[in-house]
């Protein structure tokens, strides 16, 4: 109950990011996925790695997605992208929309022609992302060059000016260093200029912050905000940390083995979770008024292995509410299901979550998830 | 920077010396006597006790040593001990040019061919044309070069008639004659040198392909080919370029088979005649040159590490 409580009180202070959404009746989306599906074709089997996945997201929203390792978040976000498409590895099924244009459908030039201009992607490791045998100055301007169509010296003079804008010091003394002689910190605000290179209309970052130091993750969250202010765009914020999500993104989408398991206004989810693993995942979080060596809440067990997920709720194995239909029947996401469970998770589960989720009028607020024996609100959460 | 090429020079040095030395007491360690090169059959012992002492046999190793080293040092390698006793120097010099031109030629288009056969492998690995490459460069290392040389020179000389078979052109006399007949010599290196490149390179590739830098790079909308050339070639070139200059230093001294079978007067031929005719001094200078070329090459390839990695570069080179 405690717990609660208090999420409830840090987030009312941490709430910043609602105004930049704009929500505009009349418009699609600029993100749909519908029903998504990503296997992953192993020696052992197919991995499914999402399953089922639907949302929306509007121009300018902030949307983040939380989950343990290996609820299939980054894999999630590397199919919106595209970056993993049907392949000799892996099938992907289900339709990415954004501005319109079915990801999955276009051809591989056309996909890479929204890569460079209307999707922009921020790795978790930037120790990795970038190459270490290229100069910062190359990894800016070459996409400039190629889908910008700026000449070697306009590409310069535009790079110089991203790296101002992420805020690196002596911008054009960088362009010429390697990315070994740049500091963590540095180097993550340069792949967040790399892909900010063509004013894309959604970034998704990915792990963002979580290969740096404390100090510098606050940084980085703070500049990607200020960046969403000034440049408009709509951000996916993937984290498997609470605390990066919470206060920057205006929904948050709660993962489970590949599934969407709650889906609300982050405001309101972080003051009153409904699904069991949204409740322990806000209870695992360490907080600063706790007395010092308190013992940490830590989910049980561990995600199930995704070849052959264990029937009906995924999650039941580790919950603590679960209860013999939990095993028997996978509820389905929505709002307020009935008792005794729904249908079994087909693809009507992700219709309906695209349909109560942001894009309707008045429906930014309405919350979905997939319980059976939801988390009973206490204070009156949400809207 | 200056100390470690002084080092890397004072590396070099000592290589050679140990190689010098080694050379040298060939003489000592090989059955033959160079005397007996000389005279032949049919002498007396006055003779050949006169002529030991002329050639400075009977003097101690490090004295033979020294002043063997001492004229190298300046460029004179001796004089053969076969009539018409021709300067070694001189015929090293009209060899090397042969063996390193097919040499060079043999591992350029080795290269031209291998790199973008081992992307397209790595690309799509374990797909059709991946395992038709597999398959093949494993097919082509299995057989042997002479085996490769008989077959070019049935197919492209004495059935289609495109290229000479032997007789070697000058590349000063006439520069379309000299890449004529260069040709099937340099493409019997290449097929193994092909071979071998392109899957060491597909491995390299593959391991590069999975970094996440990659990943970032296609996110950027690069082109599959740019990514290939721009991110993940020179990452993964380091087991190529190493293997590159061993090959280079092996070919220009032991491509004897190749050379035997288009007649090319290179380093291989002239060190295996000379040797079988026990002419020393010959032996001697053209293994002290090719053993020069082996370190210059592998030194060029350190130092070429430092240009594919700048994380190298300040380190250690």
């Amino acid at each position: 109950m405690s717990q609660r409580h208090h999420t409830s009180g840090h987030h009312t202070s941490g709430h910043h990011t609602s105004g930049h959404r704009a929500p505009d009746a009349g418009r699609a989306p600029l993100l749909v996925v519908d029903d998504l599906r990503t296997e992953i074709h192993t020696p052992r089997g197919d991995m499914k790695a999402v399953d089922g996945v639907s949302l929306t997201l509007d121009a300018g929203e902030t949307l983040g997605i939380v989950g343990e390792s290996g609820s299939g978040k980054s894999v999630l976000g590397r199919t919106i992208m595209g970056l993993y498409t049907t392949g000799s590895t892996m099938t992907v099924s289900g339709r990415v929309l954004v501005d319109g244009a079915d990801v999955h459908a276009l051809t591989a030039a056309a996909r890479r022609e929204l890569w460079g201009t209307g999707v922009g992607m921020v790795f978790q490791d930037p120790m990795t992302a970038l190459n270490p045998v290229k100069k910062i100055g190359l990894h800016l301007t070459e996409s400039l060059r190629g889908h910008g169509g700026l000449s070697r010296a306009a590409a310069r003079a535009r790079a110089e000016e991203l790296l101002r804008l992420v805020g690196i010091p002596e911008p054009a003394r960088r362009l010429d260093q390697y990315p070994h002689e740049l500091s963590g910190g540095m180097r993550q605000r340069v792949v967040i200029a790399m892909a900010l290179a063509n004013s894309p209309k959604l970034l998704i970052a990915d792990e963002p912050t979580t290969a740096l130091d404390v100090t510098v993750q606050k940084q980085i969250l703070d500049l990607l905000g200020r960046l969403q202010d000034e440049l408009g765009m709509a951000i996916i914020l993937v984290s498997h940390n609470l605390q990066v999500v919470a206060g920057r993104a205006d929904r948050v989408a709660v993962m489970y083995a590949g599934r969407i398991v709650e889906l609300a206004a982050a405001d309101a989810l972080f003051a009153a979770p409904r699904h069991p693993y949204t409740e322990a995942l806000l209870a695992s979080v360490p907080r600063l008024h706790h007395p010092p060596h308190s013992r940490l809440e830590a989910i049980g067990g561990a995600p199930p292995d995704m070849v052959a997920p264990p029937p009906g709720c995924r999650f039941a194995p580790r919950c603590r509410y679960a209860r013999e239909d939990c095993r028997q029947a996978s509820p389905v996401l929505g709002p307020e299901p009935g008792p005794g469970g729904g249908p079994e998770n087909g693809p009507g589960n992700g219709r309906e979550a695209a349909r109560v989720s942001g894009s309707e009028p008045g429906g930014e607020g309405a919350r979905v998830f997939a319980c059976h024996h939801p988390v009973r609100p206490v204070t009156a959460g949400g809207s | 920077m200056a100390w470690s090429v002084l080092k890397r020079l004072a590396e070099i040095a000592a290589v050679l010396f140990v190689v010098s030395v080694g050379t040298f007491a060939l003489v000592d360690l090989t059955p033959g006597d160079p005397a007996i090169t000389v005279l032949g059959e049919g002498h007396t012992a006055e003779e050949y006790a006169a002529l030991r002492d002329e050639m400075g046999l009977n003097d101690p190793f490090l004295v033979r040593y020294g002043s063997w080293l001492g004229s190298a040092l300046h460029g004179d390698l001796g004089t053969s001990l076969i009539p018409p006793n021709s300067d070694v120097t001189e015929r090293i010099a009209a060899a090397l040019p042969v063996s390193a031109e097919v040499a060079v030629l043999g591992l350029a288009m080795a290269l031209v061919v291998s790199i973008p056969l081992a992307m397209w492998s790595a690309y799509h690995a374990d797909g059709r044309v991946d395992r038709i490459v597999g398959a093949g460069t494993f097919g082509i290392l299995s057989v042997p070069s002479f085996l490769a040389g008989l077959l070019i020179i049935m197919v492209f000389s004495n059935q289609l008639g495109w290229f000479p078979r032997a007789e070697w052109v000058r590349l000063g006399e006439s520069l379309g004659d000299n890449l004529h007949h260069a040709f099937l010599p340099a493409l019997t290196i290449a097929l193994a040198e092909t071979a071998m490149f392109t899957r060491i390179l597909r491995g390299d590739l593959i391991t590069t392909l999975q970094e996440d830098f990659i990943l970032a790079a296609r996110a950027k909308g690069m082109s599959p080919v740019r990514v290939l050339f721009s991110d993940a070639l020179r990452p993964s070139s380091f087991s190529l370029i190493t293997l590159l200059g061993i090959s280079l230093g092996r070919l220009i001294g032991s491509t004897v088979i190749v050379e035997y079978l288009f007649a090319l007067p290179g380093m291989g031929t002239l060190i295996i005649g000379s040797a079988d005719k026990g002419d020393f001094p010959m032996v001697q200078g053209a293994v002290l040159v090719v053993a020069l070329i082996y370190v210059l090459a592998n030194a060029l390839i350190d130092l070429s590490y430092g240009y594919l990695d700048p994380r190298i570069r300040r380190a250690h080179v």
